[in-house]
């Protein structure tokens, strides 16, 4: 729920993962208070200070120039601090969370235009585009929001919630039907409970930040004939030896994964194995999967050898393959190997299709397709990227972690039901950043389906 | 024939909503008329006899906080008062009575007959007037016209009620009254939404037929507590013990072999149950497994051998009741003195209705009560008080008034009710609440009471009391932050002996207090002349135990206060938003709330919808303040 300015609010200003300087943007009463701790001193308004910048705790993150705004001379009308760090993410991304550490909020998509515009630091004129603004970049946001939430760490986060909704309804209904023959509180174990959901918002807080599970993003397939070079291309763009390269049809039987950042954008590099018609069980096997991939793909990436002079037309080229593929819109065509013919790397449309001729193997070309691929997924007009969704969703899963630590203690120091309520209502709330509401009724409905209650 | 007299407010249906509507209305000094069909069923608990219960007693004190009669009555008809969660956080305690139905209903007609400004009339209501869509009085079944600036109806469970017994049903308003055709033929002509709800009573027994040897006692609290602030014991009637009793696989096998004569079970009733408060059928059909269901056995009053088997609500037919119930461990011979029944009426959908109940089609008629989808008669109370508050209110063209969602659970319902509206029976639980530590049975007082003499609601001794016990609070709150404790001082030892171990440093009586070893009792053997009232000593107990929980709280109510206080024209044109998605823009115009708070509490309406709408509301004010200057 959005809330009025006196709140604190941090975001990147800049696109998220483009160019070498990143700038963190506050706006806020306690961006002064902020700064100092960051800074180790009050930034004077409109100077550019050079100096570190430190975290919560002191320690350096980065150098660079810090700007400070005094309300109500600023962009959004309030006390606004600017830091311009270095671009890359993972530096970013520590500077949000210490400004969040030390009591700033993630920013809603657009909440700097708007509170520019609420504080009259934006006429009616330019006031049309606000909206549109906050429409688009919530509609990245969201969008980033799903690609940080796939796999394991949105089941994780689904079996956390399951954990915590269980818990709630023991506690609150002990609190609302007192008068039942169910004894709530002591069958379900609440201290137990509330212990063991604690551990899992560590361990999976624990496990997304060192990134195994958070790593997951766009997923971009390698597909091809035999010996077209998929593998190379793979080390190219991954920058590190990951499959086996031979020269022998039908080494890869395997479907390989790679997880790659392609400035700070989580690329998913599915590497599959050679398609073609194989009476080996094994190799089978191995084509199966790759479709599986390949139909689920956002992009994928068609390799083949520059030097084959089979096909006169792209349509021509794989027939039996382009005709199984459900997402023809998907697909780029590598061409592979033109070191061998001494051409230049480049992009090209041919037939309706993206052409990109490039050398895996002597990486000429790799920066032309990670430069390709962001395009293709609209990376870079993500205003709000994936970081900033992983924050958020860090975010929470602190909150929620900090609230069910509190909520443990009441109930051992005090034995007060209706505190460890109350804070497993703010975990629930906080979760529900990443899940979706869940509201008092849910929760109701919870309980009378789960228990016979009622006079 | 037109009446003569004009009134500012009046009130149709004398049920709770009805009586404390027009008692708030007199209160404030209005001239009210309170039509009602029957002057001897005033005040009527026509279910259980008993007032109170987790989130309903919230409801009472608040009611009583501001002057209301709830809770006075309660006090006044209480046979076995119980305070619930007593061993649990101060905050989810809720103190309950079981009251005599014919003392609490001569309590409730002698405040309406001793209330200065308030008139009783006899008749049915059986059309409004209105004109240009606005609400100018009222007719009777004789044709009688009743003028007043303001309307409350408050007509419960009669709007095309309908009750069930077994696979029999004919119309009624509840047992033994009849419903009101006429006047929900005519509301269902004017644009409202309306639906069906059903609810339940369980069979009456006759407690000369049951043998209480083989039922557990359940004897009321000592020291017997009360349920007004202003309460006194020595006003309760005689005290008596309830029952408790359980079903048994036997009747669970008479029940199940009445399924195919239930009307639930075979579709004849069509409206919707509360799933809290299941019927006894319902109970043993969705939880097969449970071979047994607990029934509090509630006597009706001091002078009636009636009793409520709370617990085993039921619309079998007749003999398939009496089956039942004589299954049941000490119910071996029981009478039937009325047979249980379910009844279907119609309901109002509260999103129809702004947050002070009244009616967005029709100004100046307020709904309250079951006509609004809740149950209870706490509920039905609470929204009268306000609907009768704000019609006096709007006859003086005056700014309507509702609590917010943390200043009281009537606010939360209310806010529930016009917001996401309900399909069920709505009930108050604790858990509806995201306030719930500061809004407890303890502080209603402390919440309203000012408020409330502000709007003319309390009456000269309530606050000369509440003055009084809120400077004591505030008195004695100073001393318990002020008085230091030094360690090794003749009161620190006094202090260690509740310590593992003493105290190091300088502690205020306050920091003390906070510690979990300590409550006020054992802080009174610490400092000299300790405060002797009861209520002071607790409140300040509990607001230094929450401390920081509430100061928590508090902060988040500062940050959303400008939402509630920034309002949504009720004719905005959403659809001219760009932006909006067409789901957002058609629950925002379907439920038109008044603030830009509600509207963020509409299910589905996301943060950024919320951007913009705040964004629009700007570019309007900014667009009308151009044209402004051009025009001058």
């Amino acid at each position: 729920m959005p809330v009025e300015s006196n709140e604190t609010i941090v975001a990147l200003a800049t696109a998220a993962g483009r160019g070498s300087v990143g700038i963190v943007r506050l706006s806020g009463a306690r961006s002064l208070e902020i700064a100092n701790r960051l800074l180790g001193f009050d930034p004077k308004p409109r100077h550019a200070h050079f100096c570190p910048f430190k975290d919560q705790d002191g320690e350096q993150i980065d150098e660079g120039v810090a700007l400070f705004f005094k309300a109500p001379h600023s962009f959004t009308g309030e006390d606004v601090l600017e830091l311009q760090a270095h671009g890359g993410p993972v530096i970013l991304d520590m500077l949000i969370r210490s400004a969040c550490a030390l009591g700033a909020r993630m920013a809603e998509p657009g909440e700097f235009s708007r509170r520019a515009f609420l504080n009259d630091k934006i006429d009616l004129v330019q006031a049309e585009a606000i909206s549109d603004l906050i429409n688009s970049s919530s509609e990245q946001a969201a969008r980033s929001a799903v690609l940080s939430l796939q796999g394991e760490f949105s089941k994780q986060i689904e079996r956390l919630v399951e954990g915590l909704i269980k818990l709630r309804m023991f506690v609150e209904a002990a609190i609302d039907f007192p008068e039942e023959e169910i004894d709530f509180l002591a069958e379900s174990d609440v201290l137990n409970q509330t212990e063991s959901l604690h551990k899992s918002l560590l361990r999976l807080q624990d496990s997304a930040k060192q990134g195994a599970l958070l790593s997951e993003g766009i997923r971009v397939v390698i597909a091809g004939k035999p010996n077209a070079g998929k593998s190379s291309l793979l080390n190219a763009l991954a920058g590190k030896e990951s499959a086996i390269v031979t020269e022998i049809a039908g080494t890869t039987r395997d479907v390989l994964k790679e997880q790659i950042l392609i400035d700070g954008m989580p690329l998913h590099i599915i590497d599959t194995a050679g398609l073609r018609d194989s009476d080996d069980r094994v190799e089978q096997i191995g084509i199966q999967r790759a479709w599986q991939e390949i139909n689920q793909a956002d992009r994928i990436l068609l390799v083949y050898d520059a030097n084959d002079q089979d096909c006169a037309s792209l349509a021509d080229l794989w027939p039996e393959f382009m005709a199984k593929l459900s997402q023809q819109d998907h697909v780029t065509f590598i061409r592979n190997k033109i070191d061998l013919m001494n051409e230049k790397a480049g992009l090209d449309q041919q037939d309706g299709f993206p052409v990109l001729s490039l050398s895996a193997k002597q990486t000429d070309g790799i920066d032309i397709l990670r430069k390709h691929l962001k395009a293709c997924v609209g990376f870079e007009n993500l205003a709000e990227g994936v970081y900033t969704a992983r924050r958020r969703h860090l975010q929470a899963l602190q909150e929620a972690e900090e609230a069910v630590h509190r909520g443990r203690d009441a109930l051992v120091t005090h034995n007060a039901g209706e505190l460890l309520a109350e804070e497993l209502r703010i975990a629930q709330d906080a979760l529900g950043q990443i899940t979706g509401r869940f509201s008092a009724d849910d929760l109701l409905g919870e309980i009378f389906s789960s228990f016979c209650i009622g006079k | 024939m037109d009446y003569p007299t004009r009134f500012d407010v009046i009130v149709i249906g004398g049920g709770h909503a009805g009586t404390e509507a027009a008692l708030a209305a007199a209160r404030m000094g209005a001239e009210v008329l309170l039509l009602t069909h029957n002057i001897e069923t005033l005040g009527q608990m026509s279910c259980n006899p008993a007032i109170g219960g987790i989130g309903k007693t919230h409801l009472v004190k608040e009611i009583d906080a501001l002057d209301g009669a709830m809770a006075k009555a309660t006090d006044l008809a209480g046979i076995q008062f119980r305070v619930l969660n007593s061993r649990k956080g101060p905050a989810v305690r809720a103190t309950r009575a079981q009251a005599d139905r014919i003392l609490y209903k001569a309590a409730i007609r002698s405040m309406l007959e001793n209330t200065p400004g308030l008139h009783i009339f006899q008749q049915a209501a059986d059309d409004l007037l209105v004109e240009n869509d606005r609400v100018t009085g009222v007719v009777t079944n004789m044709g009688l016209r009743f003028h007043a600036a303001s309307v409350v109806l408050t007509t419960g469970t009669f709007l095309g009620g309908v009750i069930h017994i077994g696979m029999e049903n004919h119309s009624g308003g509840r047992a033994g009254d009849p419903p009101s055709i006429a006047l929900a033929k005519r509301l269902r002509e004017l644009p409202f939404r309306v639906g069906r709800l059903k609810t339940g009573t369980p069979p009456r027994i006759d407690a000369r037929s049951v043998d209480f040897s083989k039922m557990e006692v359940q004897p009321g609290d000592e020291p017997v507590p009360v349920m007004s602030y202003m309460g006194r014991a020595e006003d309760h009637p005689a005290q008596i013990p309830c029952y408790v009793t359980y079903t048994n696989e036997r009747t669970h096998e008479i029940i199940r072999a009445g399924f195919d004569r239930s009307p639930m079970y075979t579709g004849v009733i069509e409206g919707t149950g509360p799933r809290y408060c299941p019927s006894i059928e319902d109970k043993i059909n969705r939880f097969s497994d449970k071979d047994s269901h607990q029934i509090f056995v509630e006597p009706e009053g001091l002078n009636t051998h009636e009793l409520y088997p709370n617990g085993i609500s039921t619309s079998l037919p007749f003999d398939v009741q009496l089956q039942a119930v004589r299954s049941i461990a000490g119910f071996e011979n029981a009478h039937i003195t009325r047979p249980g029944y379910a009844i279907e009426y119609d309901y109002f959908n509260p999103q129809d209705l702004k947050h002070s109940l009244e009616t967005k089609f029709i100004e100046n008629l307020f709904f309250a009560g079951q006509i609004n989808g809740t149950t209870g008669y706490e509920e039905a109370a609470a929204q009268g008080l306000l609907a009768g508050t704000n019609a006096v209110l709007k006859a003086r063209g005056e700014a309507s008034w509702c609590p917010r969602r943390d200043e009281a659970y009537i606010g939360v319902l209310v806010d529930d009710l016009i917001t996401l509206g309900t399909s069920e029976p709505y009930r108050m639980f604790t858990s509806r609440a995201e306030y719930r530590l500061l809004l407890r049975e303890d502080n209603a007082d402390l919440r309203l009471t000012e408020t409330g003499r502000r709007l003319g609601l309390v009456g000269d001794d309530r606050w000369r009391f509440f003055d009084e016990k809120n400077t004591l609070i505030e008195a004695e709150r100073t001393r318990l932050q002020t008085t230091w404790i030094q360690p090794g001082s003749e009161q620190a030892s006094r202090a260690d002996k509740y310590l593992e171990r003493p105290l190091t440093r300088e502690y205020s009586l306050a920091d003390l207090l906070r510690r979990p070893e300590f409550n006020y009792e054992k802080i009174a053997q610490v400092m000299d002349n300790p405060c002797s009232r009861r209520d002071v000593a607790e409140q300040l107990e509990i607001q230094v135990k929450y401390e920081g929980y509430i100061s928590r709280q508090q902060d988040e109510i500062e940050r959303l206060k400008k939402h509630e206080n920034t309002p949504l024209p009720l004719d905005f044109d959403y659809a001219s938003i760009s932006g909006l998605s067409n789901e957002i823009c058609q629950k925002l115009t379907d439920i038109r709330p008044e603030t830009i708070a509600q509207a963020s509490r509409i299910p589905g309406v996301t943060p950024a919808a919320v951007s913009l709408l705040l964004v629009y509301l700007k570019k309007r004010d900014l667009a009308s303040g151009t044209k402004r200057q051009k025009s001058a």
